[in-house]
């Protein structure tokens, strides 16, 4: 890396100053470390975990909201359909989830906004939309996904999306301009349709071609008559995103068309197979024992049970969550198959994903 | 009948024991009148029935907290340590500057006041896992570093696992008091007793040092319950830190101070004794006060929930005080509430304090509470009382140590008595 490279070649005097500097601040301050008390200040700062602040909350719709966000130093800005991790804590515990960045990458400020939106029950999300305050400190970590344009864009995109998962396609729309772009979206009603008023700008602007369907009055567009809205649908590119049904149907329907490699898909949220019985999960480097239910991820198990558990996307696609399974079995709970670790072979799962099926134990 | 999850749990996060207990999900058995030796049981008034329900009474208290744990708790902790934090930068920065005795006076009481919050209210109860709810990686009981000499981890394990499980079992709890000093007439005399009231005084003079040396586990070592390798890899791991902090109290600041030094490096061995004074007096009055009740190894034998509960509030005492005595103890003022819940949130045992209270005048248990210089007076008079052998077997015991010391000097035959 450039940055490495860079801090290599420098006088070994200077370098050594500041290596001493360091291990002298350490020192001072153990059994913490200098950043600790930084931390009283200046949780912004570079060189910190990532955070960021909460400068704005501002209601789209009746059930939808932007927060905008102060990200701090560290952070490495984003390509225009990324996502991020932000860590909240509802009720003093911090509980983490994804979401698509809205804004625009702009090179100097550290500006990003997120727009959520509440689902029935949903804990992070009513929080963001009820409760959370400018001021408030969430942690972060950087922009990941591969939702995102190639370079040059294409000639022709299709944008299919439902509900929230506008927001990755609002993020794009919002920082390129397409030589040609349709985007067909679903919402509920006018009124609960986010970022309207911005969309139909930009199809006033000629930079978009808008196809609306308002599901209260007549259903969910299924994939396969996209062609009745959008007739060259073959010839573009296309990203997809919303609830599962529509994107199982679409990528079925882009299958058999025999253009697979043509659609680009971004998942909000797996359905989960639930059978069988659940069991006993032993996290034995923490030594915590705690009942897993059949239906759920031993990540929340053992978060719920106080074990630090790494984590990311939460749904099956980062490998964020990886642990060893030394013993027992457990349930694939995407596909509800079982996979069974024997005492001279460890097997790596997903604990996002994977359910106790009888006794386990998980090296965490 | 099953362990209600939060419990088992709770009990689960301890390390695996060295020599271990688990508790028994049978019925409690009706207590005997005596221990084998003729000690009188303290929970024989106690029907199976009502062992029961005490358990049944603090599983719910214990709900209730959990369940309105949240964000008002979370502020507590978060604010406390930002507060801890800022005190001890604002007082070592007054230090730089403590060749003018003013300086000295309030760097010194600042740190000392810092490292007792640290250790007691922050330290000790992040460690004890009451703060694991929050999923903070910061402020986890599997993360936490704190400014004492015991590394975190060997603290919990001695802690923790032994002095929680077996908390007043004679023999089985090395916690202070049971460990170096003779505080029961079921103990054994032996001759260093004699001095005990000068070794429990060195004892809270290098208190940290003290508590280190305590959590390596040496007489496990010595009775082959410890693995050779892994005690001398702790001891390692103890002396680097302990080696760490002495330098940073007493080369690194100092250093910085320049010509502050000397006065510098006075003022953090003053915080450091200020401290380990205070936590000895602390953790001295949580077991140690008249009222206070030991147990017998028979105790623990297949001991149920109900049961755990009622020797863990028997074997502890509180301290009374206000709001602040509280906090400097790091709520081991409610020393009956942390053993009976020693996961749950410090700031909270003030409030399930009066119904503790209750329920044990209820069943007719004594609630062992003073203000601190009462149960500290009463610990140091146990320990000056119980240097000497008991009373009525001081002759007994002469004789016992008189034929240990002079096995053989044989008396010739020729001067016998005949029979
Ligand atoms: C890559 C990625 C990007 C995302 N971007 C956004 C975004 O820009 N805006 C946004 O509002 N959300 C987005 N999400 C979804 C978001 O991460 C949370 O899943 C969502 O906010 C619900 O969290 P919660 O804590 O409120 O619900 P929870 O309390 O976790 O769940 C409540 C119930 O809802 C179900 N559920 C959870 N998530 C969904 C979902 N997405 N759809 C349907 N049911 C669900 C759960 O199974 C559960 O039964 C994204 C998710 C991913 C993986
Ligand atoms: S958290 Fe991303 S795969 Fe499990």
């Amino acid at each position: 890396m450039a940055f490495t490279a860079q801090r290599d070649s420098r006088p070994t005097l200077q370098r050594t100053i500041r290596d001493s500097a360091r291990s002298l601040a350490r020192l001072i301050t153990t059994p913490l470390s200098p950043g600790d008390y930084l931390d009283l200040f200046l949780p912004l700062r570079a060189g910190a975990p990532l955070r960021g602040r909460v400068v704005a909350v501002r209601p789209e719709t009746e059930d939808a909201t932007t927060v905008t966000i102060l990200t701090g130093r560290g952070w490495r800005g984003h390509l225009p359909g990324q996502y991020l991790r932000i860590g909240v804590d509802v009720d003093g515990v911090r509980l983490w989830r994804s979401y698509s960045i809205t804004s625009p990458p702009t090179r100097h400020d550290r500006l990003i906004s997120i727009t959520v939106r509440a689902i029935p029950d949903g804990v992070v999300s009513n929080h963001i939309l009820r409760q959370l305050t400018p001021g408030t400190l969430l942690m972060l970590d950087q922009a990941v996904g591969f939702f995102t344009q190639p370079d040059p864009l294409p000639a022709k995109v299709l944008f299919l999306t439902a509900g929230s998962g506008l927001t990755p396609v609002m993020g794009m729309l919002r920082s390129y301009r397409f030589p040609d772009a349709v985007l067909v979206h679903s919402a509920p009603t006018p009124e609960r349709m986010m970022f309207r008023e911005e969309l139909h700008r930009m199809v006033a602007d000629g930079r978009l071609t808008l196809v609306e369907r308002f599901t209260d009055d007549a259903g969910v567009l299924p994939a396969g008559e996209v062609g009745t809205v959008v007739p060259d649908w073959r010839k573009r590119q296309t990203w997809a995103c919303g609830p599962a049904p529509l994107l199982n149907d679409a990528e079925q329907h882009w299958a058999e068309a025999g253009i697979a490699d043509r659609l680009h898909v971004e998942r909000f949220h797996v359905q989960l197979v639930v059978e069988g019985a659940g069991g006993e999960a032993h996290f034995t480097r923490s030594d915590v024992r705690t009942h897993g239910e059949a239906a759920e991820p031993l990540l929340d198990a053992g978060e719920d049970a106080g074990v630090l558990m790494p984590s990311g996307c939460r749904m099956g696609i980062c490998f964020g969550c990886v642990a060893p399974l030394t013993d027992g079995s457990v349930r694939d709970l995407r596909t509800g198959d079982i996979v069974t670790a024997t005492s001279d072979e460890a097997v790596l799962i997903q604990t996002c994903v994977s359910a106790a099926a009888g006794s386990c134990s998980i090296d965490l | 009948m099953a362990l209600p999850n939060t419990l088992t749990s709770s009990l689960a996060r301890l390390r695996p024991a060295r020599g271990g207990h688990r508790l028994s999900t049978t019925r409690p058995k009706a207590p005997a009148p005596t221990y084998a030796s003729g000690k009188p049981n303290p929970l024989a008034h106690l029907s199976p029935d009502q062992i029961e329900r005490i358990g049944a009474e603090l599983d719910e208290i214990r709900q209730e907290v959990l369940d309105s744990r949240g964000e008002r708790d979370a502020n507590y902790i978060r604010r406390l340590i930002r507060v801890q934090r800022s005190l001890e930068l604002v007082s070592r920065t007054v230090l730089l500057f403590s060749k003018y005795w003013p300086a000295w006076v309030v760097g010194t009481t600042g740190l000392s006041l810092s490292k007792i919050l640290e250790n007691m209210e922050i330290g000790h109860n992040v460690l004890h896992g009451q703060w694991d709810w929050m999923r903070d990686p910061k402020v986890h009981s599997t993360s936490w570093q704190w400014d004492m000499a015991s590394p975190s981890a060997q603290w919990q394990q001695a802690h923790n696992v032994q002095h929680h499980t077996f908390t007043n079992v004679l023999g089985k709890d090395e916690d202070l008091g049971f460990n170096i000093l003779r505080v029961d007439p079921a103990q054994k005399w032996e001759p260093g007793n004699l001095v005990q009231p000068l070794t429990n005084l060195l004892n809270a003079v290098f208190f940290q040092y003290g508590v280190a040396i305590h959590d390596l586990g040496t007489p496990a070592l010595k009775r082959g319950e410890r693995d050779r390798a892994t005690y001398l890899a702790d001891l390692r791991t103890m002396l680097k830190k302990a080696g760490r902090h002495a330098f940073r109290d007493y080369v690194a600041h100092p250093a910085v101070s320049g010509p502050s030094a000397v006065p510098t490096l006075l003022a953090n061995a003053t915080a450091n004794l200020v401290r380990n004074l205070w936590a000895h007096t602390v953790i001295f009055c949580g077991h140690l006060p008249s009222g206070v009740e030991t147990f017998e190894v028979e105790a623990i034998d297949d001991e149920t929930r109900g049961e755990w509960y009622v020797r863990q509030m028997l074997g502890s005492g509180n301290i009374s005080g206000g709001p602040m005595m509280h906090l400097m103890t790091g709520n081991l003022s409610y020393q009956i509430e942390h053993h009976l819940f020693p996961d749950l949130p410090s700031n909270r045992y003030a409030e399930v304090a009066p119904r503790v209270q209750a329920l044990m005048e209820r069943y007719g248990l004594r609630y062992v509470s003073g203000p601190l210089y009462k149960q500290a007076a009463s610990a140091w008079g146990k320990v000056f009382r119980y240097s000497l052998p008991n009373r009525g077997q001081r002759r007994a015991t002469l004789r016992r140590l008189a034929r240990r010391v002079l096995p053989r000097v044989r008396v010739p035959e020729s001067r016998m008595l005949p029979a």
